[in-house]
């Protein structure tokens, strides 16, 4: 561990009753009327040293917010967070040396200068010594398949290829808790792949360093993280290993019915049958897919007899393990894909007024 | 060496700090702007060429009514200073703004820089690619016009011109953070402000042809005394057309110097407690 860096405490990172609250002016029309919007309420999280840590939720679930609050970009309106052993809103000049983060879908930097000249830019902000940086950079680049890109001038390069730039941002700097938010937003399947190769390589490297990930890529937090945390609406809803979560669900049965078409039955009339826990339908590609949770396997014959009563044809029945979406879904009630579709025109993560104080 | 380095590796050397840190940021901050603002060759059009044709545009006017020789002089420096104004104003207190829409403010805000070595890194590479434009002018202008200089006191015109550039890239550094509040209404003060500044700093004739109260009033913005004592102090009747004697405006320049750093520092301090207390300056969606 570089000298003056201390870790005071066992946690990378600790909340406690942890909220915010943003004091939002309304549209044009409605200027004068004051909005709270609860982003964050009641967090209480433990990030232990050497951790992979998921933040797992639809977008504006509150999942930036905390970070923006953990990277001391935004104060807390109650509770408390440390990092590092040290507090974000009295102690932010601790925690910069040692952290760092990345967004997806960020576009820092300047177009002007080329790859290796923004990412030694950045490495100046934390004192890298110059020489030392080159040497990083290049081979951070070379990790991530850029290095034939290193004269590039950034405004030449595609979106995925600026977010590995960005990403070599992050790492750069070798910090002790680095935050990545989204990291593989816009990404290919195999840029995304290279990035979460880097992610697990870099702390097996050392065992202090930790990692706080938000991204609402159920698979991505499955293969990735040590942990997860499920938010939503501001809340954490649940927080295990990935294998724990779906253990819990281990005790119902999964099914999944694809069918051609529902003829106007309405899925909650399904999620009323006896024995059934949870319902919930998505629509793709021409067909429609049911998913059930069942209190019992033997619950399933009602379910099939009302489809049938409906004139419903099943094209397909699947029994299936349970995965973090069912997690989910057992959590909230929906999957991410309906919050998502459904708040699309409700408030973001961060709201759209205008600040007030 | 590059190929056998494991860039994954626990860093060995020591992260600089304190006061190193602060100047490696000054530095790397400037670094777009002298080195990145140069690879757009149209900065030869748009801040030579142009600014050009209006110093001509004054010195034609000058020459058709006759005016003392000197104010063709006038006319030329007044015209490399110009630079300066329109990079304070375009560039300088847009700047934080850019940067909040890019995503780059959140950035330095979390870094363990401060925010005043990025913004005097910004100022510092304002000035030096500025300085490279108005020494163009300068030069064009000299030869096109055949003005002819006659300096008394090298070392006090270096003086006058680094106060004059300090105090001024202070008061640009206050515009900037004041422009990050205005957000996108800041372009509209910008080109509200540009004429009315053009015309009392006295770019094109000596501030003397004012009243005293309105010169006066002029002089708060740096350029003006700066000027007018550049001026007096490379053309041999500079001082007879000045506004006050150079070593008064030397005093007034080294005052404002104070007054914007502090001012500016006060400032910036204010929009960081504000950006992270409201969480949306950093923040590119409004």
């Amino acid at each position: 561990m570089p000298k003056g860096q201390v870790i005071l405490s066992n946690s990378a990172v600790e909340t406690e009753s942890l909220g915010r609250i943003y004091k939002i002016q309304g549209t044009t029309r409605e200027k004068n009327v004051r909005k709270e919007l609860m982003a964050l309420q009641d967090v209480d999280l433990q990030v232990k040293q050497g951790e992979l840590f998921g933040l797992l939720g639809p977008n504006g679930a509150g999942k930036t917010t905390l970070i923006k609050i953990l990277t001391t970009l935004l104060a807390p309106t109650s509770g408390r967070a440390r990092v590092s052993g040290f507090d974000v809103a009295r102690e932010p000049g601790k925690i910069r040396p040692l952290i760092n983060m990345v967004s997806g879908g960020e576009s820092s930097g300047y177009g002007l200068l080329t790859v290796r000249e923004n990412l030694w830019m950045f490495s100046q902000f934390y004192g890298l010594p110059s020489r030392q940086a080159y040497e990083r950079i290049d081979a951070l680049l070379k990790m991530v398949g850029l290095e034939d890109r290193i004269h590039t001038k950034s405004s030449d390069l595609s979106t995925g290829l600026r977010q590995k730039m960005n990403i070599v941002r992050g790492f750069m700097t070798d910090p002790q808790v680095l935050f990545l938010d989204e990291p593989t937003l816009g990404l290919d399947v195999g840029a995304s792949r290279d990035v979460r190769r880097l992610i697990r390589n870099w702390l097996d490297q050392d065992k202090t360093r930790t990692l706080l990930l938000t991204t609402h890529y159920m698979a991505e937090a499955d293969e990735l993280c040590d942990r997860v945390a499920i938010i939503n609406h501001g809340r954490v809803l649940a927080c295990d290993a990935p294998s724990a979560l779906k253990q819990s669900l281990q005790r119902e049965a999964l099914f999944e019915i694809t069918v051609a078409s529902l003829n106007g039955l309405n899925a909650s009339v399904l999620e009323r049958q006896p024995g059934v826990r949870k319902a919930t339908r998505t629509d793709a590609k021409g067909v429609t897919a049911l998913n059930f949770s069942l209190q019992e396997e033997a619950a399933l014959a009602g379910v099939i007899n009302r489809l049938t009563e409906a004139n419903v044809r099943i094209m397909r029945l699947d029994k299936h393990e349970p995965t973090l979406e069912d997690v989910f879904v057992n959590l909230v009630g929906r999957s991410m894909d309906e919050i998502e579709k459904e708040e699309t025109n409700d408030e973001p993560d961060e709201p759209a007024g205008r600040d007030v104080d | 060496m590059t190929n056998q380095m494991n860039p994954l590796a626990v860093m060995s050397t020591d992260k600089a700090a304190g006061w190193k840190l602060f100047w490696k940021t000054v530095l790397a901050r400037a670094y777009p702007r002298v080195v990145g603002q140069q690879r757009e060759k149209s900065w030869i059009f748009f801040d030579i060429f142009l600014p050009m044709l209006a110093v001509s545009a004054y010195v034609f006017v000058y020459r058709a009514i006759h005016a003392p020789e000197e104010y063709i002089g006038f006319v030329v420096v007044g015209g490399a200073m110009t630079a300066f104004w329109m990079n304070i104003m375009w560039s300088m207190s847009m700047q934080l703004y850019w940067e909040k829409e890019q995503g780059n403010l959140a950035l330095y805000i979390m870094a363990p820089n401060s925010m005043m070595a990025i913004l005097l890194g910004m100022a510092l590479g304002g000035m030096l690619a500025t300085f490279l434009r108005a020494i163009a002018i300068i030069l064009l202008g000299s030869l096109l016009f055949h003005v002819q200089y006659a300096i008394g006191n090298f070392l006090q015109l270096v003086g006058v011109f680094f106060a004059a550039m300090t105090a001024l890239y202070g008061l640009g550094m206050i515009t900037a953070s004041l422009f990050l509040l205005f957000s996108r209404e800041a372009d509209h003060l910008v080109q509200l402000a540009q004429e009315p500044v053009y015309l009392v700093s006295g770019f094109y004739f000596p501030i003397r042809s004012f009243n005293f109260w309105i010169a006066a009033a002029a002089s708060l913005i740096p350029l003006t005394l700066g000027l007018d004592a550049m001026r007096q102090l490379v053309f041999p009747s500079g001082a007879l057309l000045g506004f006050l004697n150079v070593n008064t405006e030397l005093v007034i320049l080294l005052i404002l110097c104070v007054v914007f750093l502090f001012g500016a520092h006060s400032l910036l301090g204010y929009m960081e407690r504000l950006a992270i207390r409201e969480g949306r300056l950093t923040e590119s969606r409004r």
